[in-house]
């Protein structure tokens, strides 16, 4: 591929690439309007008008393209889950993700480089052996690994040996690995856009409009619109939006705390994280250490920073690597989480019969990118809900036929 | 080296003291009040850093710490800002991310390959020609060579303060207008406290031109303000709470009133090699030259957009640096230049500056005019194209940023109430103007914390329409014109990005990485917002700034962690442990005693199970959470909160509690004591009492019910005596408590006096056997534990009690209970209330009993020999599925068996599958009662 950054060198002045095409007017009627110009949305934009040769779709996207959770996440990409229903949908989550650059002509810098998460306590290495069992069983490469083992795998860890915190061991995920967010939204976007997806930023939808079990027009600050499918993809305002279509979510809000430091040479190679101290590292290529693990123990519909997570956050990395004290935060951010009962997302089929949902991704949305594109894509093009996630129905609550995943998501991520 | 200005140039070093250090190896010489930058600028070398993309020398532009150019590495510290850093003796600097060192660094080759790096390269490319090439080969490669600093990872633990700090007004900023704003607010009465990074108060008035006699007016009349110097205000954030960083103290400040004094950073202006070292922004060269003396070139040409470049200008000249000429733009033909005409200056009106020439320092600049152009040979260019304001902290609150197309200058509006603007932040310029909007704003803030104070007028600025920001001219097509210094990107970077697609702000900086570097936009976000609008048709306004957010300035992470990463406890029966030789171990944040003596810990552990069973034993409890609920309502409130039923619950009676939340599942379990009708003592679980009481308080909010909630886990301590023989043992120490078995029977609590301490006893176990739980004040534990081991009673740990609980057959919520655990499916009915009409998680424990059981936690045993193959975590299965997982497991040395818990199906029979560690299948019977004692018989002996 460098081959083509030569081209381009020694060409005269700059060809624009044109990925993402100017916000065109809206148009009447689309027979796929996709609520949310996020990664979900965007993929799910893609698979449409590539798989399923349905290019008469609108992504309405309230500010810039992937500017919510997208944007703000700490792109852990892994599939270590409790549940064999989660473990077989992120492994397929993963598995897009290793060709993802390949399928999409655009480097969303997938590096594989394996997840480790730190057990500092009996109650925890109990966790990792059931999820290295439930994983064992479902194919994925989970292990459990001692002190030893822990050690080689991130040499200059403090172990706290005979401390409050000693590491007794750790969950390794060779398949766990991280992307750059930005660019899997702009590579689902460009090649959306390419097929003739219609990509409609700073537009708001203010109300949905139904007759009988059908959603009919979707109102927007510019302008409405009709919809043959609509596919709700929003995350933090997942429950707001869902409310204008008439349907309550068993969703409630958290800020998501993060943070990175100044860029310094690579010495954390892994991505590293600990259940106990609700904290996780991974150092990016730019030699940014981002740290994150902590949500506001408020409910709260806010991306406001807040200070004690920050403070908690710094606590966790110096404990992991007391020699960090003097390197430098470079800034901080949050996202609204929108948290499930059971910390799995809700997908598929809504009360209105052309109405889709893609929400109650909490933390763990990002790793599901493309598979939950895929399948929402799925949904719309075939009318039906493929297996792989019909377990994750909204109905699921009302039968209680939870998908429990505390303990295998949020703070460890 | 270059000679120093003679005094009063200066005013920050002390000339007869010298001070050794190197850079890059090379040995020099500073002095004392120097900071790094000064020191290096004073020995001639003008090169700290090189650039992150390019590998282009750079040296200090702002000395204030606004771009990224003076980053270096201080022994084991990365990314310190040398102009920033006060110089001390023996320090070895070194240049970041260089070949060898910033003087000769092999990677400027770059710099002539930036052609083939168009902005978002990367995107484009390194991810073939395999799938792995990435992870394999460019990443590693494009790590290698981006980070700026190096870690130490043999660095040992640093030592960091925090204090707590409340205030009436804190006034960030100490110029003029901040100091101005203390004196009024605290002559109205308030308590204030000012704070500013710069090493003295004064902030412009230490370097700007006439400034002196200004600087002692401005330092009176403080009598009773609290000043911190040395201080960055690094956030807003909610509440006016804010973090002040000194040096390795953190003072979390919570200020009734901020005042924002935070003035103005200097913006560079944009042309061919604007970013060699040498050209520097007006302030720059006066601070170089008032606080330490430095003569900045031989040869000076001065931009002058504002005022202050002309007073620079009269600096340079009065310092003796030859000035070949000053540029005024055509944008402010206006400006009264004849003080430079007087003092026989060239002066050349409507130039622009074309281009710069130089390798390593300045040589030339290339400056048109009406009359044409020519080459002005300097190795000095004085910038100065105006200011933003500070406007981080009043953006972290909300304010909204505007952008004033007359003035061309960014505006503030939209305050919280309780912030303040005052003096160059909020658009005043003219000393009197600075003066009366810092006397105006420490009015407003008095007034508003109920003081009287008179607000004074603000008069007009006459100067304000001189102090505005210059346009960008359109991409030099050699390039190299800097927008953003931090991360090497040019003008023509942020227009491809625009054509590429990404024509949104956030978009801008997400693609192109401009204002993501360490200076985080200071010097680059109202270009950016500049050269997007001419692309977008939109204005500046419009466009505005990347969301600011904290911190303002880097700060460490040793800083916000603070002195105490990890907070242990111990409870006060620690000593006796360690005494007993007990081998202690964490339990959440708990040391506790898991056996004690020396031998392998499976033997002790069955020694202490045994001499539980059959004489008398003690378990240290004091982790245990107690709270105290107390009022009218106390019954009432915990029939809300526990499943059973309080409010009819006699006086002196002892009742299991179960807590769940709002989707039915358990999450906490504990006793509660009715001491008198309106005084429960409660227990909850060692790691859940913080969150039980926070729920607790939580609820009460919304419920309002007369009762109050206290967490009294620390005062009290607590000690389970449990055993065949517990009675007796207790017998022997002298007391006012009748333990008899019909005077004090199972699940009652009485209070009193045990061999002299105070104590609070319930007749509850977690071991099957007759079981007293003492509790005492905190303080009288030690007494207590002695004289219970004066009467023959002996300890036992966390190992034997984890046993002895599992051979009865109690559950650990948390280990044998999960998120969806309900106290069905635990075979606990018996402590669900069948009458209340309400208690947490009602409504869905009757739709999910509704439902039916989906699984159920069961009792299988095991020969001993299965030890090790089933463990903890190991799956049940049905028809090759799991079904649920082993949650409890142990030898049991009472019935000689492995004995556990594991959640299997809904209806699993007689036996479960369970999936050992190997991997095989093997079938365990099933137990339908307590594996030890069935009948209770023991416990309530």
């Amino acid at each position: 591929m460098p081959f083509a950054l030569l081209r381009y060198g020694l060409s005269k002045g700059h060809r624009p690439f044109r990925d993402i095409p100017a916000t065109p007017d809206l148009k009447r009627s689309y027979d796929v309007v996709i609520i949310g110009g996020g990664g979900h949305g965007l993929a799910a934009a893609w698979y449409l008008s590539n798989q399923h040769g349905i290019r008469s779709v609108a992504v309405l996207e309230k500010g810039y393209l992937a500017g919510g959770n997208t944007a703000r996440n700490t792109t852990t990409i892994r599939s270590n889950y409790l549940t064999s229903e989660s473990i077989r949908f992120y492994r397929e989550a993963v598995s897009l993700y290793e060709s993802m650059s390949e399928d999409l002509g655009f480097n969303v810098m997938f590096s594989q480089r394996g997840q480790l998460t730190l057990a500092h306590s009996d109650a925890t290495m109990r966790s990792f052996h059931l999820r290295a069992e439930m994983g064992k069983l479902a194919g994925a490469r989970i292990e459990v690994v001692d002190a030893q083992t822990v050690r080689e795998l991130c040499p200059h860890l403090h172990m706290d040996e005979g401390g409050l915190h000693e590491v007794l061991g750790g969950l390794w995920h060779a398949d766990g690995g991280t992307a750059r967010h930005d660019a899997v939204a702009w590579g689902y976007a460009r090649g959306a856009a390419a097929k003739g997806v219609e990509i409609h930023q700073r537009t708001t939808v203010t109300a949905i409009r139904s007759t009988g079990d059908r959603v009919t027009e979707i109102e927007t600050n510019r302008g409405t619109i009709r919809a043959g499918q609509v596919i709700q993809a929003t995350g933090g305002l997942n429950g707001q939006v869902a409310e204008l279509a008439g349907i309550r979510l068993p969703i409630r809000c958290f800020p998501l705390q993060a943070m990175v430091t100044q860029p310094l040479k690579p010495f954390l190679d892994i991505l590293l994280s600990s259940a106990n101290l609700h904290t996780y590292l991974v150092q990016s290529s730019r030699g940014e250490i981002v740290i994150g693990g902590g949500s506001d123990p408020y409910q709260l519909a806010s991306t406001r920073s807040s200070f004690d997570q920050k403070v908690h956050l710094a606590q966790g990395a110096l404990h992991l690597f007391p020699f960090l004290h003097n390197v430098k935060l470079l800034r901080q951010w949050a996202g609204i989480t929108d948290m499930t009962p059971d910390y799995s997302p809700i997908m598929g089929a809504s009360p209105l019969s052309n109405y889709w949902l893609d929400a109650g991704w909490g933390t763990w949305g990002f790793k599901a990118t493309p598979v939950a594109g895929k399948y929402m894509a799925e949904c719309v093009a075939t009318g039906k809900v493929p297996d792989i996630i019909a377990p994750f129905a909204l109905t699921r609550f009302d039968r209680f036929a939870l998908l429990n995943e505390m303990g295998a998501t949020a703070a460890s991520h | 080296m270059t000679a120093r200005l003679p005094a009063p140039w200066g005013t920050r070093i002390v000339r007869d003291t010298a001070l050794t250090f190197s850079f890059d190896g090379t040995s020099h010489c500073g002095l004392a009040g120097d900071t790094v930058a000064s020191a290096l600028l004073a020995e001639g070398r003008w090169v700290l850093s090189r650039s992150f993309k390019y590998h282009r020398p750079r040296g200090p532009q702002s000395m204030a710490g606004l771009e990224a150019n003076t980053l270096v590495q201080i022994g084991s510290e990365p990314n310190v800002r040398a102009d920033r850093r006060p110089l001390t003796e023996g320090m070895a600097v070194r240049a970041q991310n260089t070949t060898h060192g910033a003087d000769r660094d092999l990677g400027s080759v770059l710099d002539r390959f930036g052609r083939f790096m168009p902005v978002g390269f990367y995107y484009r490319s390194f991810f073939g020609p395999s799938r792995s090439s990435w992870l394999k080969f460019w990443e590693p490669l494009i790590r290698r060579s981006a980070g700026l600093g190096v870690v130490d990872t043999a660095l040992g633990e640093g030592h960091y303060q925090r204090r707590n700090l409340q205030c009436d007004v804190l006034v960030v900023g100490a110029g003029p207008a901040g100091l101005a704003a203390a004196r009024t607010a605290a002559a109205a009465g308030a308590e204030v406290v000012i704070v500013d990074s710069e090493p003295e108060t004064g902030g412009a008035l230490t370097y700007a031109r006439n400034g002196s006699a200004a600087l002692a007016q401005a330092r009176s009349g403080l009598d009773g303000v609290t000043i911190l110097t040395g201080a960055t205000c690094n956030g807003w954030y909610t509440d006016n709470f804010l973090p002040v960083i000194q040096g390795d103290t953190l003072f979390r400040v919570r200020a009734a009133q901020v005042i924002v004094a935070s003035g103005t950073q200097d913006q560079p202006l944009v042309f061919r090699n604007n970013d060699l070292p040498g050209i520097v922004s007006a302030s720059a060269v006066q601070r170089m030259m008032r606080h330490y003396a430095i003569r900045p070139g031989s040869a000076a040409v001065v931009f002058a957009g504002t005022p202050h470049g002309i007073a620079a200008a009269l600096d340079l000249h009065e310092a003796g640096v030859p000035v070949r000429a000053v540029l005024v733009p055509p944008e402010a033909v206006d400006l009264p230049t004849e003080p430079l005409a007087e003092a026989g200056l060239r002066v050349l009106k409507g130039a622009r500056i074309q281009g710069a020439h130089g390798k390593r320092r300045l040589t030339a600049l290339d400056v048109t005019t009406a009359s044409g152009r020519e080459t002005i040979a300097c190795d000095l260019a004085v910038i100065d194209a105006g200011a933003t304001p500070g406007y981080q902290l009043p953006l972290h609150a909300g304010a909204q940023l505007g952008f004033d197309d007359a003035s061309q200058r960014f505006t503030l509006s939209n305050l919280p109430a309780n912030m303040h603007l005052a003096g160059s932040v909020a658009g005043c310029f003219a000393p009197d103007a600075v003066i009366a909007s810092g006397e105006r704003a420490g009015a407003q803030a008095a007034v508003a914390l109920g003081l009287a104070a008179s607000l004074p007028d603000v008069p007009d600025d006459a100067q304000a329409h001189f102090h505005r920001t210059f346009p960008v001219s359109d991409p030099d097509p050699k390039g190299r014109d800097f927008v953003d210094v931090d991360e090497d990107l040019q003008v023509k970077d942020i227009v491809n990005a625009v054509a590429d697609g990404y024509a949104e702000l956030e978009l801008v900086k997400r693609y192109s990485t401009v204002g993501m570097g360490p200076s985080q936009g200071r010097h680059s976000a109202l270009q950016t917002a500049r050269i997007l609008a001419r692309e977008t048709g939109r204005t500046v306004g419009e466009i505005g700034i990347t969301t600011a957010r904290p911190p303002f300035g880097p700060e460490k992470l040793g800083v916000l962690a603070g002195p105490l990463r990890s907070q242990e406890r111990r409870t006060p029966l620690n000593a006796r442990h360690r005494a007993a030789g007990a081998r202690m171990g964490p339990a959440g944040a708990w040391w506790r005693p898991m056996v004690y003596g020396d031998g392998p810990t499976a033997e002790l552990a069955a020694q202490e199970v045994r001499m539980v069973r059959e004489d008398v034993g003690m378990l240290d409890v004091s982790t245990l959470g107690k709270l105290a609920i107390r009022g009218p309502d106390a019954g009432a409130f915990l029939d809300r909160i526990y499943t059973m039923a309080h409010a009819n619950q006699p006086v002196g009676r002892v009742r299991y509690c179960l807590m769940l939340n709002e989707m039915g599942s358990v999450i906490d379990d504990g006793v509660a004591w009715r001491m008198a009708p309106d005084h429960f003592y409660v227990t909850a679980t060692t790691g859940a009492v913080d969150r039980v009481f926070s729920d607790m308080s939580w609820w009460n909010a919304q419920w309002r019910m007369q009762v109050d909630i206290q967490n009294v886990t620390a005062g009290f301590a607590a000690i389970n005596v449990t055993g065949p023989h517990a009675r007796a043992a207790l017998e022997a120490l002298a007391g006012d408590i009748d333990l008899g078995r019909e005077a004090f029977p199972f699940l009652e609590g009485r209070s009193g006096t045990l061999g002299g301490c105070p104590v609070r006893i319930m007749r509850i176990g977690f071991t099957g056997e007759l079981s007293f739980e003492l509790h005492t004040p905190r303080s009288y534990a030690p007494h207590l534990w002695d004289l219970l081991e004066g009467a023959g009673v002996r300890p036992y740990g966390l190992e034997a009690s984890r046993i002895l609980r599992l051979e009865k057959g109690h559950i650990i919520i948390g280990q044998d209970t999960d998120a969806l655990s309900t106290p069905d499916e635990l075979g606990m009915q018996w402590a669900i209330s069948r009458k209340k009409p309400f208690y947490l998680g009602k409504p869905a424990v009757d739709k999910r009993r509704a439902i039916g059981l989906a699984r159920t936690l069961c009792r299988f045993e095991l020969p001993e020999s299965a030890f090790g193959e089933v463990g903890e975590s190991c799956l049940v299965m049905a028809d090759g599925k799991p079904v649920g997982h082993v949650t409890s497991v142990a030898v049991s040395p009472t019935v000689g068996k492995l004995i556990g818990l594991a959640h299997a199906g809904a209806e699993p029979g007689q036996g479960i599958a369970i999936r050992t560690r190997s991997g095989v299948e093997v079938q365990a019977p099933l137990v339908g009662h307590a594996f030890y004692d069935p009948q209770n018989a023991r416990q309530e002996a």
